[in-house]
């Protein structure tokens, strides 16, 4: 499966390029751009790791896409994902977020159905990588 | 205009208070010279005298009939500060190129009003006025709410901000559909409708206005088969689904227990009409606040009394109400689609969902500067006839905070329900792409979506299927201000 998670990922997998135009974009309307990892990919799972700071003060889209390529280097079967965040009042949230890595396979996520009283159904997904292994070796190379 | 004396006000008070009936504008509710306070309640009505009838005269009375006044003298007006509590119209302007039509200015003191009660407001503002006799028709244009009365509503439950953080979706716009046929499918096959969607793209399915508990499908079914296409299709994707669970009932105790099944279920969102009334609106979002809930609202009603202009209520009243009352989504038209509206009143409605402040914006038909004091904002919907082949004139239309509701769009694709899905996010997050990296989408658009389409079939069918279609009919509810521009 391909979680479908973020901006663009119905759209083949972007290429740096496309990457960098984006976070131009990202930086032309003064958002701050921060890169995030994980091997938990659960819908909910609403705080992936840091990669740094957000990159406040960085205003070259090379400087964010050279960082990206760390990131990639040290997590190459982790999700990586591009935050943009609007500091602006009323807003103070993330305006953009898109995939830019995923691990080569990707199990996706069983449907737990608890069954209760009545035909009431209680679910919950359950991430296949998840469980089977502890965080930082659930995606084989 | 009426004779001078006619139209000013007798401040004698043995005068104005004998008994016998008086001009309104001479009883105080004509005053030209009144200078709006920061916390009044200023609306601008569109009215057309009978003939015969003085304008300033007739917008005395529309300020009467909306605040203190009744058809003759009264002396126990002096048993009152009846000066403040007297509504007062203040300008009386011809409408642009309307003969016989009139927009009169008024300003209600903030102590006509209850605190957090839209039943309150309206039953004043659109009360008797609207069925008085001297007048051929009334319409309600726009309102100016101080910030001192906004500040008694809660607003939204959740808002734009929070939505997206609950959903994990930004930087483009949501993607629904309506379930169709609209009538009829049992719960089974209903069910499926909303699983094939949500799988195939789409990050919302909606029961539509009606969808209540018919003999073909009763509530409880259409729930617990929804919630299983929701769930299942959330598996699939990693992606956060929903599916709006109309909890319109026929009393107040019964959308309750339909909310709160749907909350045990696990749904993040339930929806209303707006035939529930503002009573049961403000009632419903307490209750969703409480839940967590996303709030849908569909304005099944409204075209009643907005869509002509020369009587009822424009929609952008009825949307800074709702905005108050507290609603996360509002259907507020498409400009393209098979629905009422031309493109520079629709975005107005936007505007004034969307903006912390909605600038005055003649054009837009915003005719107050409101500051919503941080009330939270409204997700608008376009929702209604409209199709992939549109989405760079969507996009550039109304931008990314907005729900895009594709449903014949969606289940009619000739290669089945994920495939339109897919067509129409494909086409979105094309267009959003585009965008971003700086192509002109309103001229290249047509373009970018046939390149996308050379990778995406279901994208291609959707093109050949409903490229073409537009619904290019004159709109009636149009800016007085400006030349109506056209979509197609």
């Amino acid at each position: 499966m391909r979680i479908t998670q973020g901006a663009f990922s119905f759209l083949p997998d972007l290429t740096d390029q496309q990457i960098g135009k984006q976070v131009e974009y990202c930086l032309e309307q003064g958002w701050a751009v921060a890169l995030e990892y994980t091997d938990d990919p659960h819908p909910r799972n609403t705080y992936w790791q840091m990669w740094g700071l957000p990159m406040f003060d960085l205003r070259d889209p090379a400087g964010v896409v050279q960082e990206l390529n760390a990131c990639r280097d040290a997590n190459p079967e982790h999700y990586i994902r591009i935050n943009a965040f609007d500091s602006t009042k009323g807003w103070e949230s993330v305006r953009l977020s898109f995939i830019v890595q995923r691990p080569s396979d990707e199990p996706g996520f069983r449907l737990n159905r608890e069954e209760g009283a009545g035909r009431n159904l209680r679910y919950t997904l359950d991430s296949y990588a998840v469980r089977r292994s502890p965080e930082g070796q659930r995606y084989a190379r | 205009m009426g004779a001078p004396e006619a139209n000013t006000q007798i401040t004698d008070p043995s005068k104005r208070y004998h008994a016998g009936v008086l001009k309104y504008a001479q009883m105080g509710y004509w005053n030209p010279d009144y200078e709006p306070k920061d916390t009044d309640v200023l609306a601008v009505f569109r009215i057309t005298p009978q003939e015969g009838v003085d304008p300033i005269e007739a917008a005395a009375a529309v300020a009467g009939e909306s605040s203190t006044a009744t058809w003759t003298v009264v002396w126990t007006d002096r048993l009152t500060a009846c000066d403040m509590y007297r509504a007062k119209a203040y300008r009386v302007e011809p409408v642009p190129g309307q003969e016989g039509q009139y927009f009169c200015w008024v300003a209600y003191d903030l102590d006509l009003f209850e605190e957090g009660s839209i039943a309150n407001l309206t039953a004043s503002i659109i009360g008797n006025v609207f069925s008085f006799k001297p007048l051929k028709a009334a319409r309600l244009e726009d309102m100016r709410l101080p910030v001192a009365y906004i500040k008694t509503f809660r607003g939204p439950p959740t808002g734009i901000v929070v939505e997206r953080e609950r959903l994990e979706k930004y930087g483009r716009p949501l993607l629904g559909a309506t379930m169709k046929p609209k009538l009829g499918l049992s719960g089974k096959n209903y069910g499926r409708v909303v699983y094939e969607a949500l799988r195939g793209g789409l990050d919302f399915t909606k029961d539509d206005e009606n969808i209540n508990s018919q003999p073909f499908m009763h509530w409880r079914d259409r729930f617990l088969y929804c919630m299983e296409g929701v769930n299942q299709a959330a598996a699939q994707t990693g992606e956060i689904k929903g599916h709006y669970l109309n909890i319109t009932a026929g009393t107040m105790e019964e959308m309750y227990r339909r909310a709160e099944f749907a909350r045990e279920l696990g749904s993040c969102i339930v929806m209303v009409d707006l035939i529930i009334g503002w009573t049961a609106i403000q009632s419903i979002s307490n209750w969703c606040r409480e839940n967590d809930m996303i709030l849908h609202m569909h304005r099944a009603g409204h075209g009643t009394y907005t869509r002509q202009k020369s009587h009822g209520v424009s929609f952008r009243v009825i949307a800074k109400w709702l905005r108050l009352a507290g609603v996360d989504h509002l259907h507020a038209g498409t400009a393209v689609g098979k629905l009422e509206g031309d493109p520079n009143t629709v975005q107005g409605f936007y505007n004034v969902c969307r903006e912390m402040v909605t600038k005055q914006d003649f054009q837009r038909g915003i005719l107050f500067e409101q500051d919503w004091a941080s009330t939270k904002r409204v997700l608008p919907v376009a929702s209604g006839g409209i199709h992939a082949g549109q989405m760079h004139q969507l996009l550039d239309l109304f931008g990314d905070d907005v729900v895009l509701q594709f449903g014949g769009g969606t289940i009619g694709h000739p290669m089945g329900i994920q495939a339109g899905a897919q067509a129409n996010r494909v086409a979105l997050e094309t267009m959003v792409l585009a965008r971003n990296e700086g192509r002109d989408i309103i001229n290249e658009g047509p373009e970018i979506l046939s390149d996308a389409a050379k990778w995406c079939q279901p994208l291609r069918a959707a093109l050949d299927t409903w490229g073409e279609i537009t619904f290019n009919y004159a709109s009636t509810d149009t800016s007085d201000f400006v030349p109506t521009p056209s979509v197609a």
